[in-house]
């Protein structure tokens, strides 16, 4: 990517997040049903009382006036209350996300450690068994519906084998004290091994499940970057100097095959956070995509709505930095 | 008999492609499957053995045909929490499934392909409207955007096939208004505007043509995916609601029987990853069939 296309994406970028606040603004606005209705569903109120509260939400405003109330407040991260827990969407949005983010964090961990591997192996070993059932493998994981992936490993893993547990983040009854709300880190800071082994040990089927079928992807990536970087003549040369195999593999070629794999991670960080949602379902996992899909069933629409643009933004925000990223790995590329 | 006789008749690059397929065996053995599916699907209420929404207590979560615990002879692969067979299930399921991913691939086929030629070709203020709605849309995880429609419209057939489309259209648009970008180049279309061809000519019988074997190759990618959004959708009971059978909420309700009856759960969750995978081995043959610099390449 040249540097005028960087300055570009940089330049779309308001453009494409203004987008993406009319859409979730839209989506809340055009809903059918009257919000104040939702709100007060089970108690007595006057006409005249819901006419004072929809004054109060500004629902009485011109369309284009509660979109910029709403983008104001968005980007102080005012998005009203949570019907459903009776505080600032903002307060339970922090409280859920560390979860979600632990468990992104630790499927993409899980995707690179697999996907490496296995990409310069199948990328060495070109047109060999290994290479034929790595290809085989990655169409197995970009077709393998991921919510049915985690049923079967809790099937295996924790209801046979119970090496696992079913799910949650953390056993029944156990306190750790919330520093950061990322569990694993607060185990440490309490100075709770024990603690941190079980909080590990329910992380793992999860972060699984998310980041496999990740790894599919990522591995084919590696393996066709790898593969054009063996054919360089810098590759070619390196050998005719006498260096050994594993030194032009890991030394020379590994560091420029990974830059595409490094812009595809980063993308990837972004989707696994979405898929997140789907997982955490499965597993019970309290993270925010629980929190999403538990607010659709109780119409809790603030909560859904600044979690769908809170995604979305670091989405956006993921895919900008994997353009800048590739930038400035990309020695071709001078910013 | 003079030369020209002799020569054998000109093969259209159709034709080539189609040849090129048939020759390649794990498609033609992915598009059977697909093709069997669609089949049942299509004949689901002739083939299926029960009704697929016939519940009775007494046959609840009975065993498939093979295992030992099997009490109801006539439902060889079991039952479900309600007594429902869950073979004719699976069958309405693939109807579900098979019908949902048509309609959305169909229509965002359409919108996706006259946005991108109206963008590719006619440049200008259309071109930068559809491609700042494609950046934008692109903008959303596919799931989180599909959740969050459903979410406001509320779960059913005709929710989820609108839900999907207003996010699946921009995949066929960016390729299509890509090759229409090239195509514009091409001394063809540079002929159809010096004899005077107005805009909508070009586009729809001059570039249109050009583009469709790339939207059918973007189209089978793409369904399966959608298959894969539907059943997730309807896995979190935002899809098709009870008590039509889809294999996403199949999976769903089999959850809390794992132990107990692990086919409840397995079962439909097999038959997606069954289907997907035929359909994107499918896609991948027809790519490499009617993609003709692959071909150029080798």
């Amino acid at each position: 990517m040249s540097p005028s296309r960087v300055l570009e994406r940089l330049l779309q970028l308001p453009v494409v997040l203004l987008g993406v606040s009319l859409i979730v603004f839209l989506m809340m606005t055009l809903t059918p049903g009257d919000p104040v209705e939702i709100m007060l569903a089970d108690q007595r109120v006057t006409e005249e009382q819901v006419a004072i509260m929809r004054r109060d939400l500004g629902l009485d405003r011109p369309l284009v006036e509660r979109y910029f109330v709403f983008l104001r407040n968005a980007v102080t991260g005012d998005f009203g209350l949570s019907f459903f827990h009776r505080r600032p969407v903002l307060d339970v949005i922090a409280e859920r996300l560390p979860a979600t983010i632990e468990l992104t964090v630790f499927a993409l961990l899980i995707a690179v450690v697999v996907a490496v591997p296995l990409g310069i192996a199948a990328a060495v070993a070109r047109n060999s068994w290994l290479d034929r059932v790595l290809s085989a493998a990655s169409l197995f994981g970009v077709s393998l519906p991921g919510f049915w992936f985690g049923i079967l490993l809790i099937m295996l893993f924790a209801v046979q084998l119970g090496w696992f547990p079913v799910g949650g983040r953390i056993p029944f009854g156990w306190e750790v004290p919330r520093l950061t709300g990322f569990l694993l880190l607060d185990t440490v800071l309490a100075g709770r091994p024990d603690a941190f082994l079980r909080t590990l040990s329910h992380l793992v089927l999860p972060a699984i499940t998310l980041g496999l079928p990740a790894s599919a992807l990522l591995a084919r990536v590696i393996r066709g970057s790898m593969v054009e970087v063996l054919n360089t003549d810098y590759i070619l040369f390196a050998e005719a100097k006498g260096l050994t195999r594993r030194r032009v593999l890991f030394l020379h070629a590994l560091k420029n095959a990974l830059i595409p794999a490094v812009t595809v991670l980063a993308i990837e960080a972004g989707g696994l956070l979405g898929g997140s949602m789907i997982v955490e379902t499965v597993f019970g996992w309290p993270g925010l995509g629980r929190v999403v899909v538990e607010s659709i069933f109780a119409r809790n629409y603030p909560l859904v709505q600044a979690a769908v643009l809170l995604y979305a933004v670091i989405y956006v925000g993921m895919n900008f930095f994997a353009d800048l990223l590739y930038a400035s790995l990309n020695p071709k590329v001078r910013l | 008999m003079t030369a020209t006789t002799l020569e054998a008749p000109p093969i259209s690059p159709t034709g080539l492609a189609l040849r090129r397929l048939l020759a390649n065996r794990t498609a033609v053995l992915a598009c059977a499957v697909v093709l069997i599916v669609a089949l049942l699907a299509i004949f689901a209420p002739f083939v299926a053995p029960h009704d697929p929404a016939d519940a009775d207590l007494f046959r609840r979560l009975c065993a498939p045909a093979w295992a030992d615990e099997n009490t109801e002879p006539g439902y060889w692969l079991g039952c479900d929490s309600l007594g429902r067979d869950m073979l004719s299930r699976l069958i309405h399921g693939a109807r579900v499934s098979l019908s949902v991913a048509a309609m959305v691939v169909g229509i965002a086929a359409v919108i996706g392909t006259m946005a991108g030629l109206a963008a590719g070709y006619l440049r200008g203020w259309t071109d930068t409207l559809v491609s700042r709605l494609v950046d934008t849309l692109l903008g959303f995880p596919y799931i989180v955007f599909a959740i969050g429609l459903m979410a406001m419209m509320g779960p059913g057939l005709h929710n989820i096939v609108m839900a999907l489309v207003v996010k699946e259209w921009v995949f066929t648009c960016r390729v299509v208004r890509g090759e229409t970008l090239a195509a514009r180049e091409q001394d063809y279309v540079e002929a159809a505007r010096a004899l005077g061809c107005s805009p909508t000519h070009i586009m729809l019988r001059e570039i249109l043509p050009n583009v469709l074997s790339p939207v059918l190759v973007v189209a089978t990618f793409r369904m399966a995916y959608v298959i894969i959004m539907e059943a997730s959708l309807s896995f979190l009971g935002l899809g098709v609601q009870p008590p039509t059978a889809s294999w996403g909420s199949m999976v769903a309700d089999g959850r809390d029987f794992l132990v107990d009856a692990w086919w409840v759960s397995t079962l439909p969750g097999m038959c997606i990853l069954v289907l997907v995978l035929a359909i994107n081995l499918a896609s991948q043959g027809l790519r490499d069939a009617f993609d003709p610099r692959l071909h150029q390449s080798s």
